[in-house]
C-alpha cells in the first residue's frame, strides 16, 4: 500500500525542459499553423479565416521560387565546398600531431566569432571599395565592383562568406571521427603497401561514413533555415536577388506586416525541415542501435 | 631508395603546411586586416587600407566603446547568456537524467518531441510568439529573451546531458539507493560530480551560442536601452559608417574577448563542438 503513494519525482524533473519547449516552440507552432489559414496582421483584433488564399499567393509570387532557388543553390554549394575542404584540412592534419591544434585553432577563429561580426568584417574590410580590399585593389588597377551589388553574384557571395566561416567546424568533427579509426586496421593496410588516397577510401571513408552521412543531413537542415549571412550582407536585396526561405518569410512578417502570409511560408520552410529531421531522427535511432 | 623515400616524405610534408598554412591565412588575414585598420585613422584607411599604421590611434577604441555603447551592451550580453545558460543546464541536466533511463512512461516519446524540437525552424513559432511577447509587453525584456534562446538550445543539451548520464555506471546510482538515497540525493551527491564535465561542456556550447546569436535577440531586443554589444554594434554601422577606423576599434571590442576566451578554453570548446556529432 505504501509503495503505491509514493510519487514519481521524474516526472517533475522532466517537466520544467518540456513546458519551456512547449511554450515556446510547440505552442505557437501549431498557432502559425492556424495563422496561415487567415489574414491576420499582427495588430488588429479581427482575424479572417481566408481557407488556402496565402498559399496561393505564395506559389505565385515570383520572389518565392527565386528564395527556393536560392536555399537549393546554397545546399548545393555547402553540400560540396565545405565538405571537401573540410575533410582535406582534416586528412592533412590526421598526421601532424605537434602542429594539429595551432592549426585547429587558426582555422577555428571565424567559427566562433558571431555572424554579425563576421558580416561587418567583409562588408568593411573585404568588399568595401572605399576602405576594404577591393579599394585596395584598385590602386593596383585592378577594378572589382562588390559582389554583393550584383544581382548574379551575390547568393554566392553571401555563401561564400558563410562557408568561411563555417568550413572548419565540419573539418574539427571530420578529424575526431577519423582520429576514432582502428590503428591497426590502417598499419595492416599500409604494411599490404595501400597509398595514401587509397587509405582515404578504403580504410577511413567506410568507417566515418555515419559521420559524413550525420553532417551531409545537418549540413541540408541548416541551408533551409540560412538567414543570418544573408539578412547581414544584403538583406535579401539586391532586388530579392539574395532572398531566401527565411528572409523571405521574416520580411513578410515584419516589413510588410502580411503574418498570415508570413505564417504560410514559414510552415512551408518547416516542411523541408520535417523532411530533413525525418531522415536524421531515423539515421540517429539506426545508430544507437549498432 | 632510401634517399628518395625520405625526400618524398619531406616534399609532402611541404606541400601539407603550405595547404594548411594557406588555409590559415584565408581564415585569419580578414581579422588582422581588422587588428591593423583599428589602430589607423579614416583618412589612412581610405588611403592604403591595407598598410600597417604609422601611428598607433588608440583614441579609436575610447571612442569606439563610449558610441557603441558598449558599457551597457557588454553587461546585457552578459545577462542574455547568463539567464539562457543558467536556464538550459538546470532544465536539460534534470531532463537529461530523466531520459537516460525507463524512469517515466513515454520517455520514447518525449525523446522523439526532442528530436524533431532540434530541427525546427525559428520561423515556425517566431511570429506568434513575438505577437505574443509585444502584448505581454516583453519585447526589450532580456530574461524573457533568455527564455526564447534556452527553448531552442535545449534539444541539444538535453540530449548530450542524457549521454553524459547514460555513461554513468548504474551501479553507482543503486547503491546509494540501497543506502537510501532520494532521488536529489542520488542527483547532487552521485551524479553531479560525475557529469559536471559534461555541465562545462554543454555550458561553453550554450554560451557561444547565444551570445552570437541575431535572429532571435535582434527581434526581440528592441530599444538601444536593451542592445546586446553586438546589436550595439551593428547600430554603429547604420549611424557611424564614416570613421573606418572607429568602426574597426569597435569589432575589435567585440572580436578580442571572445578569442582569448576561445584560447584559453579550446580544448572544452572542441570538445563540445565533437560531442554534438561524433559518437564514442
Amino acid at each position: 500500500m505504501k509503495a503505491k503513494k509514493k510519487i514519481n519525482w521524474n516526472y517533475f524533473l522532466i517537466a520544467p525542459s518540456l513546458l519551456i519547449s512547449i511554450a515556446i516552440i510547440l505552442v505557437p507552432g501549431i498557432m502559425t499553423f492556424v495563422f496561415s489559414f487567415t489574414d491576420w496582421n499582427g495588430l488588429s483584433p479581427n482575424i479572417n479565416f481566408v481557407g488556402l488564399k496565402n498559399f496561393a499567393e505564395i506559389f505565385q509570387d515570383k520572389v518565392f521560387y527565386r528564395a527556393i532557388t536560392n536555399n537549393v543553390i546554397w545546399v548545393i554549394m555547402f553540400l560540396t565546398i565545405p565538405v571537401c575542404i573540410g575533410m582535406l584540412a582534416a586528412c592533412l592534419l590526421l598526421n601532424r600531431k605537434k602542429t594539429r591544434s595551432i592549426y585547429q585553432v587558426a582555422f577555428l577563429i571565424p567559427y566562433i566569432l558571431a555572424p554579425a561580426v563576421n558580416a561587418m568584417l567583409w562588408l568593411n574590410v573585404i568588399f568595401s571599395p572605399i576602405a576594404g580590399l577591393f579599394a585596395a585593389l584598385r590602386n593596383f588597377g585592378i577594378n572589382l565592383s562588390s559582389p554583393l551589388s550584383n544581382v548574379k553574384t551575390a547568393i554566392y557571395a553571401c555563401a561564400g562568406v558563410d562557408i568561411w566561416h563555417y568550413w572548419s567546424y565540419l573539418s574539427v568533427i571530420y578529424l575526431a571521427a577519423l582520429r576514432q579509426v582502428p590503428t591497426d586496421q590502417v598499419e595492416a593496410a599500409r604494411i599490404d603497401g595501400c597509398s595514401s588516397p587509397q587509405l582515404f577510401r578504403y580504410i577511413y571513408l567506410p568507417n566515418i561514413k555515419s559521420t559524413v552521412t550525420l553532417m551531409f543531413v545537418m549540413i541540408t537542415i541548416g541551408s533551409f533555415l540560412a538567414f543570418d549571412y544573408i539578412k547581414l550582407l544584403t538583406g535579401g536585396g539586391p532586388a530579392h536577388a539574395t532572398e531566401v526561405l527565411g528572409t523571405y518569410a521574416y520580411n513578410l512578417a515584419f516589413s510588410q506586416m502580411k503574418v498570415g502570409k508570413a505564417a504560410a511560408a514559414g510552415l512551408f520552410i518547416s516542411f523541408f525541415g520535417l523532411i530533413a529531421s525525418a531522415v536524421y531522427t531515423k539515421l540517429s535511432k539506426s545508430e544507437e542501435m549498432e | 631508395m632510401a634517399a628518395t623515400s625520405k625526400k618524398n616524405r619531406i616534399i609532402t610534408g611541404l606541400l601539407t603546411h603550405f595547404v594548411l598554412i594557406l588555409l590559415a591565412v584565408i581564415c585569419l588575414a580578414p581579422i588582422l586586416l581588422v587588428v591593423t585598420n583599428s589602430f589607423k585613422s579614416n583618412a589612412e584607411i581610405v588611403g592604403s587600407p591595407l598598410s600597417l599604421p604609422t601611428v598607433l590611434h588608440f583614441e579609436n577604441y575610447v571612442q569606439a566603446w563610449t558610441t557603441g555603447k558598449f558599457g551597457k551592451g557588454f553587461l546585457n550580453s552578459i545577462k542574455l547568456t547568463g539567464c539562457t545558460i543558467l536556464i538550459v543546464l538546470i532544465c536539460s541536466t534534470l531532463a537529461g537524467y530523466v531520459l537516460s533511463g525507463k524512469r517515466i512512461k513515454g520517455s520514447g516519446a518525449v525523446l522523439t518531441y526532442f528530436m524533431m524540437a532540434m530541427t525546427v525552424p525559428i520561423q515556425l513559432f517566431l511570429f506568434p510568439l513575438y505577437f505574443a511577447y509585444a502584448n505581454l509587453g516583453l519585447i526589450g525584456n532580456i530574461p524573457a529573451t533568455s527564455l526564447i534562446l534556452a527553448a531552442t538550445y535545449m534539444p541539444l543539451a538535453v540530449f548530450l546531458m542524457r549521454t553524459f548520464f547514460l555513461s554513468v555506471p548504474k551501479e553507482l546510482e543503486e547503491a546509494a539507493r540501497i543506502d537510501g538515497a532520494n532521488t536529489s540525493q542520488v542527483l547532487w551527491h552521485v551524479m553531479r560530480p560525475v557529469v559536471s564535465p559534461g555541465l562545462v561542456t554543454v555550458g561553453i556550447l550554450i554560451g557561444l551560442q547565444s551570445w552570437n546569436e541575431y535572429l532571435i535577440s535582434s527581434t526581440f531586443l528592441q530599444g538601444e536601452k536593451n542592445f546586446t554589444a553586438t546589436l550595439g554594434f551593428l547600430s554603429m554601422n547604420g549611424s557611424y559608417g564614416s570613421n573606418m577606423g572607429v568602426l574597426m576599434a569597435a569589432a575589435m571590442v567585440l572580436i578580442g574577448p571572445v578569442i582569448i576566451f576561445f584560447l584559453l578554453m579550446q580544448k572544452q570548446f572542441i570538445d563540445g563542438m565533437v560531442s554534438g556529432a561524433v559518437k564514442g
